[in-house]
């Protein structure tokens, strides 16, 4: 199989005008006739729906959450990025361009990158239209703020609920669709496979989370905006519903997973605290604008924080990186983190976090400043950890926040299955191996608003697909075999309960595929993994029947797919014999400790395609160049 | 490890829409303090699994108090005894060994029971389709900058649109109605020069769906301030009925 991105030639700052121009059109009488399937509802899903209503296209939208409304993209604090150069900073399309592509380590698609830079000065004129409150300044216009390690502010926000703002736009736009009868909506409906004829994504099987119906859904292509995995690790920032089963199951099917070892590690999330904990909390890393990081010079050192005098703490971000300090990119900021508390400077009762620090903000800008600021952040952390963030430094400690690998997909943001499309986290494209802050809702809304709605149209022009009907036989299949598992997770009756199992995979993860990985650790996790996996299957215990609603079964389903996952997961951190971004091999770093790449053997794209359930998936590259950006070696000091 | 706490909890059992439905007592041991209520119904259900119970069904996501997912009544409070506080943000330490927790789902004809503590609040989507956006098609926005919003609009336009859509506002009701709901979304749009094409027409269709939806009349008990975890304001309510009186006025003068 040869992987073909179908990059549009010409130069980089006019590939996407000149590609819109040359790509097929569907007539406007046609696309009636047409089906689409959007899966997901967060910001891709739902602006993708809505986009794709508005052109004439008969969407049927899916959500696994009562409402689209809850997509996890709500959950997004810090803002979106945006190339206005409104501050007058020097900010442009290319400079975006140039720090994404460099954010990422160089291991994603430099076309790609460049459209989304272009797109997201697009994204904010149609938030805007919409009725999304962004922050404004007193005369009326938008304000801007720097964040996560740019050196120019070019991030809109609106205080610390940003993504919710931006996903009730979309969701205004999804639901003004559904009223006008272009959209059909289908809440608490969770895909289970994807249905491929004649080797075209064709259609999907779903359950009725409420009735357990397990039905299907034709239609001329499908699109996923599903999101992303890091809740394989259990512990995570993601909702609790995140999972990765339309992705795993289109992967299945023949779809191939892209750099899933690319997981991204949030520095800033309250620390784990007790062992019943299933949710770690993640505060906006603007929080790094103000906020100092510091652990105490001596480990033996257990005094309270504020009697720490200044002479014995020790800044380490500030000190090792004197550009960027507190802003260094999140992997880095991640990694320093861990690296104190390994060494024993961790401080809090495990140990395991590092003191985030207001004092000077406060004296410097007031109070009233830093709560205008930062106040939603300090009443989540004074509500969870029952401290007063005002008065005590808070404590901090890397999470699972995000993935940047997903499926593969070319510039359309189709996969190698044909019709089968995929947007948002849950594809691999524009973040390589590391994604900056305030880029996903970028990324989300530049593919659901501006891309899909223009290349759905050249897939379906180009094929002239057959009507397939819901009575065809791969779609019998599929729905036997959904049933049949249902079945199968019910019938076992065993000891151990299904967020046991993904506890004890989470834990594996976290240690042997986390932040930090080497070969040894990884090649113990291949053999684990398999083993929880047998014990799961032969050892779990799914309450309930299939015809009610089931929470435990739903969860059941979603664990199955982590435990056949992590080991694709696995392999991709093994093959990766390198450092870059989030995926940091120990075994290759610099005297410093400092990430060390391999641009001879990596600098590509390792795509996967599944070989079955515990064979070693076979490994298929994307050769990555970069013309327009020289490779260097990403340096924060 | 933390102090843990023992409780009698009384959940409300109903297994479908078509159940009678009744209250189940369940002894909850050694609950950490700082727990979550919700992670302390984890611990619950883990705990009924293995006994070869049917664990508790309630619904929830982010756990971060913003997806509006989560929500029960708890000894008679839409989301427990603390101040604008979700039920997943709502601690155990805000309880007492021995305490007895009655939790209920939300109460409302609008909100049917579809299992345990979920309800179904789709009522609340079909109100937003009647017209809670600006019908704004994607790619012909003008640039940004040429909408200037006066700040204290937007921030007063944005403490509306905080709205998570969970629905204790329409459970702490004694009239069940969905006025601070409503009023949320049409004093975010209505205060925004965006918002104002629509405006009357916005505010008549929205208003018309909550009734059609079964939602009952606001009598100004204001619970449902007191209720809401983003603190929502009433006055909202007040812009709604000058919105919606002015609405049915104008279409009475001018069709």
């Amino acid at each position: 199989m040869s992987l073909n991105a179908g990059i549009p030639g010409g130069p980089i700052a006019s590939k996407w005008t000149r590609h819109k121009s040359e790509i097929k059109l569907v007539n406007p009488a046609n696309k009636r006739r047409h089906t689409i399937i959007v899966v997901g509802t967060g910001l891709a899903g739902a602006s993708a729906a809505a986009s794709m209503s508005e052109l004439g296209y008969k969407v049927k939208s899916f959500c696994i959450q009562d409402s689209p409304r809850r997509a996890h993209s709500i959950a997004a604090q810090g803002g979106i990025n945006a190339a206005k150069n409104y501050q007058n900073d020097g900010d442009s399309v290319y400079r975006l361009f140039y720090d994404t592509v460099k954010g990422g380590d160089f291991r994603a698609r430099e076309a790609n990158v460049y459209r989304l830079a272009e797109l997201s000065v697009n994204i904010i004129d149609q938030c805007v239209a919409q009725g999304v409150p962004f922050a404004r300044e007193y005369g009326g216009l938008l304000d801007n703020r720097s964040f996560g390690g740019a050196q120019v502010s070019r991030t809109f926000y609106a205080r610390g609920q940003t993504g919710q703002q931006l996903l009730l736009g979309a969701y205004g736009a999804l639901m003004k669709e559904v009223a006008n009868g272009g959209v059909e909506l289908y809440p608490r409906h969770e895909m289970l496979d994807l249905v491929v004829v004649d080797g075209h994504a064709r259609g999907i099987v779903t359950r009725d989370l409420v009735s357990g119906v397990i039905e299907s859904h034709a239609a001329d292509a499908v699109v996923l905006a599903t999101g992303g995995y890091s809740t394989v690790f259990f512990l995570s920032t993601n909702a609790k519903a995140c999972n990765v089963t339309a992705t795993w199951r289109a992967h299945r099917k023949g779809a191939l997973f892209a750099n899933p070892c690319f997981t991204q590690i949030h520095p800033t999330c309250i620390p784990v605290h007790d062992k019943y904990q299933c949710k770690l909390t993640l505060m906006s890393e603007s929080l790094r604008n103000d906020g100092r990081i510091w652990v105490p010079k001596d480990p033996s050192d257990k005094r309270p924080p504020n009697e720490i005098p200044e002479s014995d703490r020790n800044y380490y971000l500030e000190e090792r990186y004197p550009a960027f300090g507190n802003l260094v990119p999140r992997d880095v900021a991640s990694r320093a983190a861990k690296a104190q508390c390994d060494e024993g400077y961790g401080v809090g009762p495990a140990g395991r976090a590092v003191y985030l620090d207001f004092r000077d903000a406060i004296d410097r800008l007031g109070k009233a400043k830093i709560e205008a600021r930062y106040g939603n952040l300090f009443d989540m952390y004074a509500k969870i950890v029952n401290e007063d963030p005002y008065e005590t430094p808070m404590m901090i400690y890397p999470a699972p926040h995000y993935a940047m690998g997903g499926l593969w997909v070319d510039y359309n943001l189709m996969s190698n299955l044909p019709g089968l499309h995929v947007l948002g986290e849950a594809n691999f494209s524009d973040h390589g191996a590391n994604r900056l802050g305030a880029s996903a809702l970028m990324q989300g809304l530049a593919d659901g608003y501006f891309i899909i709605p223009a290349t759905i149209g050249h897939y379906i022009a180009s094929e002239r697909l057959d009507k397939v009907g819901t009575d065809h036989p791969e779609f019998k299949a599929a729905e036997a075999a959904a049933v049949e598992r249902t079945r199968k997770l019910l019938a076992i009756n065993g000891k151990r309960t299904v967020d046991y199992f993904h506890r004890e995979l989470g834990m594996l993860m976290w240690d042997r595929c986390g932040m930090s990985r080497n070969a040894e650790g990884l090649q113990e996790a291949l053999k684990r993994v398999p083993e929880i996996r047998d014990e799961f299957w032969n050892n779990v215990n799914v309450p309930g029947s299939a015809e009610t609603l089931n929470q435990s079964l739903e969860k059941a389903g979603r664990v199955a797919d982590f435990l056949e996952f992590a080991e694709t997961m696995v392999y991709d951190a093994l093959h990766r014999e390198e450092s870059c971004g989030g995926h940091f091999r120990e075994e290759y770093q610099t005297e410093d400790h400092e990430a060390l790449r391999d641009d001879e053997r990596f600098c590509h794209v390792a795509a996967w395609e599944f070989q079955g359930v515990g064979a070693e998936p076979r490994l298929h590259k994307e050769a990555l160049s970069f013309d327009e950006i020289h490779l260097v070696k990403r340096s924060y000091k | 490890m933390s102090a843990t706490i023992d409780l009698t909890l009384k959940v409300w059992r109903q297994q479908d829409r078509s159940d009678a439905g009744h209250f189940e007592t369940i002894e909850a041991k050694d609950i950490s303090v700082d727990a979550s209520f919700l992670e302390m119904l984890d611990l619950v259900n883990e705990r009924l699994t293995l006994d070869g119970r049917e664990p508790i069904a309630f619904d929830h996501d982010c756990r971060e108090g913003i997806c509006g997912m989560c929500g029960a009544m708890v000894n008679g409070q839409a989301h427990g005894p603390e101040s604008k506080t979700t039920l997943c943000q709502l601690h155990m330490r805000h309880f007492s060994d021995g305490d007895t927790v009655v939790i209920e789902p939300w109460r409302s004809r609008a909100f049917p029971v579809l299992k345990d503590l979920v309800v179904d609040r789709s009522a609340f989507d079909r109100i937003i389709a009647a017209g809670g956006y600006v019908s704004v098609r994607t790619g012909q926005a003008p640039e940004a900058h040429s909408i200037p919003v006066p700040k204290n609009k937007a921030d007063l336009a944005f403490d509306a649109a905080q709205c998570i859509g969970c629905g204790a506002c329409v459970a702490a009701c004694p009239n069940a109605s969905a006025m601070l709901f409503v009023a949320a979304k049409v004093s975010h749009l209505s205060l925004l020069p965006q918002g104002q094409a629509e405006r009357r027409r916005r505010a008549r269709a929205m208003v018309a769906q909550m009734d059609r939806e079964g939602f009952g009349n606001c009598s100004n008990h204001y619970e449902c301030e007191a209720a809401c975890p983003k603190g929502i304001s009433v006055a909202h309510i007040a812009r709604l009925n000058r919105e919606h009186l002015f609405a049915s006025v104008m279409e009475k003068v001018t069709g």
